[in-house]
C-alpha cells in the first residue's frame, strides 16, 4: 500500500546545503549520516523507523537513553539520542529499558524518613562511591550525591538533587551497585512533596471555599451574559503587575474571598 | 553548534537596545498591548486563516466541517483493522474501564476510576508517560488565591483567550476543578515551586490577569507526569498497563455501548481484544502531522489516533478549525528546531525583539495573537532574523531576565533549557534565543460535555483529545490543568458508568464496516490511506524505496 498518510516532512532536505557525512556504527553496523544530525536522527536516516528509544525528541522524556564509544578509548560515554550530535567513529546502542526495581508501596502509608528509604531499598547501602551513576546522568545531575544524601536520610537534599532526572534509567544500567537511583530518586521526591514541604494554606482555603459554592453566583452570571457584555467585562479587568508583589490586591473584591 | 559569526554580529544589536529595554521593564512600561479589534487584524497572519490549509470532511457526524488537509486525509482513510478476519467473541482482557493513552489524562483518569472502584487498564501507545503532558513546561493555573483571584477571573481569562468561543459548562467544569487538582497533586509528592512557607509560587502567564500559573521549576508536566505515572505504579493490581499496545479501533456491542477496543501490538504486530464496559479516549493531540509543513513541540506519538477511532464511531468534532501555534520553539540550532521556549521566559522579563532589536509586540498577548505577530514581522515586514538554513526566526532576549531579577534565576527558574544550550555551546543568559511559532496543541477535538461524555454511550473523552474547554485558542497552563481536571471527572464518571449502566452484548466493529461504506458512496478515494497512523514516518525515503518486498499498511508496516 501507499504512504500518502504519512505526514509530510518539512521541505527543507531539498533547500539544505549538503553536510559532511560522518561514519558512525549503529550496534556495530556502518552507516554514513550527515555530520549535523543527532543520534536519534541518525538512527533515522539510516533507514529505521524508531518504535522503541523514542519519546518527546526534547530531551525530557527518558525514553532514548544510549551508551556510546570511540575506537581510541576504552571509556564508555551516554547520552540522549534526542539531544547528542553525531561525531564520526562513534560505536552506538540504545538502551531503551532496562529492568530496575522498584520498591512496592503506597505513598499515605509511608514516613518521610530515611529508614523509609532503606527499608524499601536495602540495596542502597550497597554503593560503593564509584561515582559511575553521576558520570553516566545525561542531565548532568549528581547522583552519587543524592544517592548519599539518601542514605544519610536527607530526603529534601535527594529530592532536590534529584529534580531534573528524566528517568532514563542510564544510571542503574551502568551501576555497579545495581541500584535503581531514578526509583529511589522519585520516593525521594514523592516524600518531600507531600510530608516534607511545608503545605499551601492558601490553597486549602480556595478548595474550601470552592466547595461552600463561593463562587457560584459570580460564574452564573458569566455564563448568562451575552459575548458583547462578556467582552466589556473582559476589557475591563484589571490585571496583576508583573512584577507587583505577592500581596497586591485588586481595587474590585467583588468575586473574590477577602480575609 | 555555537552561534555563527553573523549571528553574533546581529546579537550586538539586541545587545544595543538591551540596557533601555531593561530599564522600562523595570519600571512596569510596557510594549502596548494590542485592542481586541488590533488582534484581529493581525490574526490574518496565523496560519489557521490560510483557507488551502483546511478541507472539507465528506462523512460522517461532522461532514461539512472544514479543517486542517492532514486530518481530513485520516478521516478520509480506510481501517487498519481487517473486521472480517477478527474474532471479538473471545477477548484477551477484560476490564471494567478501559483507557487509551498513557499521558496526563489517561492516568489521572486510570486513578480516578480505580479509587471509585473500578479494575482498570491502560492501554498506551508507546511508554507509560510518553505523551505532550511529559513535555509541558510552564505550569498549570489555578486560583489559588482567593484575594486577589477566584474562579471567577480564571473563567474570564480562558474565554477571552479563546475569543469567546468556548464551551461554557466546559470552562466553569475547568475553572472550578482546578484548586481541587493542585491539591490533589499535592497529596501525591508533586513538588511544586514553593516560598519557605509554603505559599505555592504563581506567575502569569500569556492573557492572565492575575498571577495563577503553579510551577514546578521548568519541568512541570513532566513533575506532574512522573508523580501520577509512580502513583499508578503503587497499584498495579487495579491498574494494569499494556505499554507499546495502541488502540486502533473502539468496540461497540450490539446494544448501542462502547464496549472496549482493539489493540495492536507494535512490537509483535498482533491483535489484541479488551472488552470494557466504559472506555476513556485519552489519545492527546496531533502536532506530529505536521499541518501546513510546521515544525512541532509535540511529542513522537501525536498523530490523532482517537480522534479517528471515536469519529469512525459516531463522535462529532468540534474546535478542531484552529491549531496552536506556540509563538517560542527554537530555531537554533537546528537539532534543537520545534523544541518548546516555554512562555515562562516572557513572563518573567524577556522581550520578543526583531533583526534591529527593537520590540514589535507585547510579548504577553494570548499565543495566537504572538505568533502571528511573528510570523507578520518576518513574513510581511521582513525584519526576521535569517537562519543558515534558509529560514527565519526571531530574538527571544533571554539576557534580560537575570538583569531584573538577579543572577542565576535563569539557571533557577529554567534548569533544563539552561543545560540544554550549554550543550550547544549556548549560554542563554548571555546571549538571547532564536525563535518562531511552532505547531503545538489542538485546541479542538471530540466533543464531550462537562461529565466527558460523548455521544456514544459508555465512551467519554478528556485532555488534548477532547475540545470546547479551550475554545478556538488555548491559554498558557490551561492544558496540564485540563488533562487533570477533565481526566479524573472522566474516570470518575467512567467508572459509575461501568458500575450502573452498562448492558452487556455481543461485540462488533460494524460501525467500521459502515464507516467504510458513507466513504464507498460519497465517492472519497482513500488512495490506500490507512489510518488511525499511530507512528510517524522519519525513516530515510531512500531506504523505504530499496525495501521492495516490504508491504506497509500507512506509515509503518
Amino acid at each position: 500500500m501507499s504512504k500518502d498518510s504519512a505526514p509530510k516532512k518539512k521541505s527543507k532536505k531539498k533547500s539544505e546545503p549538503i553536510h559532511d557525512m560522518v561514519p558512525i556504527f549503529l550496534m556495530g553496523k556502518k552507516y554514513d549520516v550527515p555530520a549535523t544530525l543527532t543520534i536519534q536522527k541518525a538512527f533515522e536516516y539510516a533507514g529505521y523507523q524508531l518504535v522503541r528509544g523514542c519519546g518527546c525528541r526534547g530531551g525530557i522524556c527518558g525514553a532514548c537513553g544510549t551508551v556510546y564509544r570511540f575506537p581510541d578509548s576504552y571509556r564508555i560515554e551516554v547520552g540522549l539520542a534526542c539531544q547528542t550530535v553525531v561525531e564520526p567513529n562513534m560505536y552506538i546502542a540504545q538502551i531503551p529499558f532496562f529492568p530496575a526495581n522498584r520498591a512496592e508501596y503506597k505513598l499515605e502509608e509511608l514516613e518521610p524518613t530515611g529508614s523509609t528509604m532503606t527499608a524499601l531499598y536495602p540495596e542502597i547501602y550497597k554503593c560503593v562511591g564509584c561515582g559511575t551513576c553521576t558520570r553516566s546522568c545525561p542531565m548532568d545531575i549528581d547522583v552519587m550525591e543524592y544517592i548519599s544524601r539518601a542514605i544519610r536520610g536527607d530526603i529534601a537534599g535527594a529530592a532536590e538533587l534529584s529534580f531534573d532526572c528524566v528517568m532514563c534509567g542510564l544510571c542503574a544500567a551502568r551501576c555497579p551497585a545495581e541500584e535503581a537511583q531514578y526509583n529511589i530518586a522519585i520516593l525521594a521526591r514523592r516524600l518531600y512533596g507531600r510530608y516534607i514541604a511545608p503545605g499551601a494554606g492558601h490553597l486549602k482555603g480556595a478548595v474550601e471555599n470552592i466547595k461552600k459554592k463561593k463562587f457560584e453566583s459570580g460564574l452564573k452570571k458569566l455564563k448568562k451574559m451575552s459575548v458583547d457584555k462578556l467582552k466589556e467585562v473582559y476589557n475591563a479587568r484589571e490585571t496583576e503587575p508583573q512584577f507587583g508583589p505577592e500581596d497586591w490586591e485588586p481595587e474590585n473584591k467583588d468575586y473574590l474571598v477577602t480575609k | 553548534m555555537p552561534y555563527t559569526s553573523d549571528l553574533k554580529k546581529l546579537i550586538k544589536r539586541v545587545e544595543k537596545t538591551r540596557p533601555e529595554r531593561v530599564e522600562r521593564k523595570k519600571e512596569g512600561e510596557e510594549f502596548p498591548a494590542l485592542s481586541l479589534k488590533e488582534r484581529e487584524d493581525i490574526l490574518k497572519f496565523h496560519p489557521d486563516f490560510k483557507d488551502e490549509g483546511r478541507s472539507e470532511i465528506k462523512v460522517g457526524s461532522s461532514k461539512g466541517y472544514k479543517i486542517s488537509n492532514e486530518i481530513v486525509a485520516l478521516l478520509h482513510a480506510e481501517s487498519r483493522v481487517p473486521t472480517d478476519l477478527l474474532d471479538l467473541s473471545n477477548p484477551d482482557y477484560e476490564a471494567d474501564v478501559l483507557v487509551i493513552g498513557g499521558g496526563g489524562a489517561g492516568t489521572s483518569a486510570a486513578l480516578t476510576a480505580r479509587e471509585n472502584g473500578a479494575k482498570v487498564i491502560l492501554a498506551t501507545k508507546l511508554r507509560h508517560g510518553d505523551a505532550n503532558t511529559m513535555m509541558a513546561e510552564g505550569g498549570i493555573q489555578a486560583a489559588t488565591k482567593n484575594t486577589k483571584d477566584s474562579p471567577y477571573y480564571h473563567y474570564l481569562d480562558a474565554m477571552g483567550g479563546g475569543h469567546f468561543t468556548n464551551d461554557p459548562d466546559l470552562v466553569e467544569a475547568l475553572v472550578n476543578g482546578a484548586p481541587l487538582v493542585i491539591q490533589w497533586l499535592e497529596k501525591l509528592g508533586a513538588m511544586f515551586s514553593k516560598f519557605d512557607d509554603g505559599r505555592l509560587k504563581t506567575m502569569h502567564g500569556g492573557g492572565t490577569s492575575r498571577k495563577r500559573m503553579h510551577y514546578a521549576g521548568d519541568i512541570t508536566g513532566a513533575e506532574i507526569m512522573r508523580t501520577i505515572r509512580d502513583e499508578a505504579r503503587s497499584h498495579t493490581d487495579d491498574i494494569k498497563v499494556l505499554e507499546f499496545s495502541p488502540a486502533v479501533e473502539l468496540i461497540i456491542n450490539k446494544k448501542g455501548i462502547c464496549s472496549g477496543a482493539v489493540l495492536y501490538n507494535l512490537e509483535t504486530e498482533e491483535y489484541i481484544i479488551v472488552k470494557a464496559k466504559a472506555t476513556i479516549m485519552a489519545t492527546g493531540g496531533s502536532g506530529r502531522l505536521h499541518m501546513q509543513n510546521f515544525m512541532t513541540t509535540n511529542h513522537y506519538g501525536a498523530t490523532a489516533d482517537g480522534l479517528i477511532m471515536a469519529y469512525r464511531a459516531g463522535v462529532s468534532l468540534n474546535f478542531l478549525h484552529t491549531v496552536q501555534y506556540h509563538p517560542t520553539g527554537a530555531v537554533f540550532p537546528e537539532q534543537s528546531e520545534g523544541l518548546l521556549i516555554t512562555e515562562k521566559f516572557r513572563g518573567a522579563g524577556a522581550n520578543i525583539v526583531n533583526i534591529e532589536g527593537k520590540q514589535f509586540v507585547y510579548e504577553r498577548e494570548p499565543r495566537d495573537v504572538e505568533a502571528s505577530a511573528i510570523i507578520r514581522e518576518c513574513v510581511e515586514a521582513g525584519k526576521g532574523v535569517p537562519l543558515p538554513n534558509g529560514k527565519y526566526g526571531v530574538w527571544l532576549d533571554s539576557p534580560m531576565i537575570d538583569i531584573i531579577k538577579g543572577e542565576g534565576t535563569v539557571r533557577k527558574e529554567f534548569p533544563g533549557k539552561w543545560i540544554l544550550f550549554k550543550r550547544y555551546d549556548i549560554d542563554i543568559t548571555k546571549d538571547p534565543m532564536l525563535v518562531y511559532p511552532t505547531l503545538h496543541y489542538q485546541n479542538g477535538g471530540l466533543e464531550i460535555n462537562s461529565r466527558c461524555e460523548t455521544s456514544l454511550p459508555g465512551l467519554y473523552a478528556g485532555g488534548e483529545v477532547s475540545g470546547g474547554v479551550h475554545g478556538e485558542n488555548r491559554l498558557m497552563g490551561n492544558s496540564l490543568l485540563d488533562v487533570t481536571v477533565f481526566g479524573r471527572i472522566a474516570g470518575e464518571a467512567a467508572a459509575g458508568f461501568a458500575d450502573k449502566k452498562y448492558r452487556d452484548a455481543e461485540l462488533t466493529l460494524e460501525h467500521v464496516d459502515k464507516y467504510h461504506n458513507e466513504l464507498k458512496r460519497e465517492g472519497v478515494d482513500t488512495k490506500g490511506r490507512v489510518s488511525p497512523m499511530l507512528l510517524p514516518d522519519y525513516s530515510n525515503p531512500d531506504v523505504r524505496k530499496r525495501q521492495l518486498t516490504t508491504e506497509y499498511l500507512g506509515t509503518i508496516r
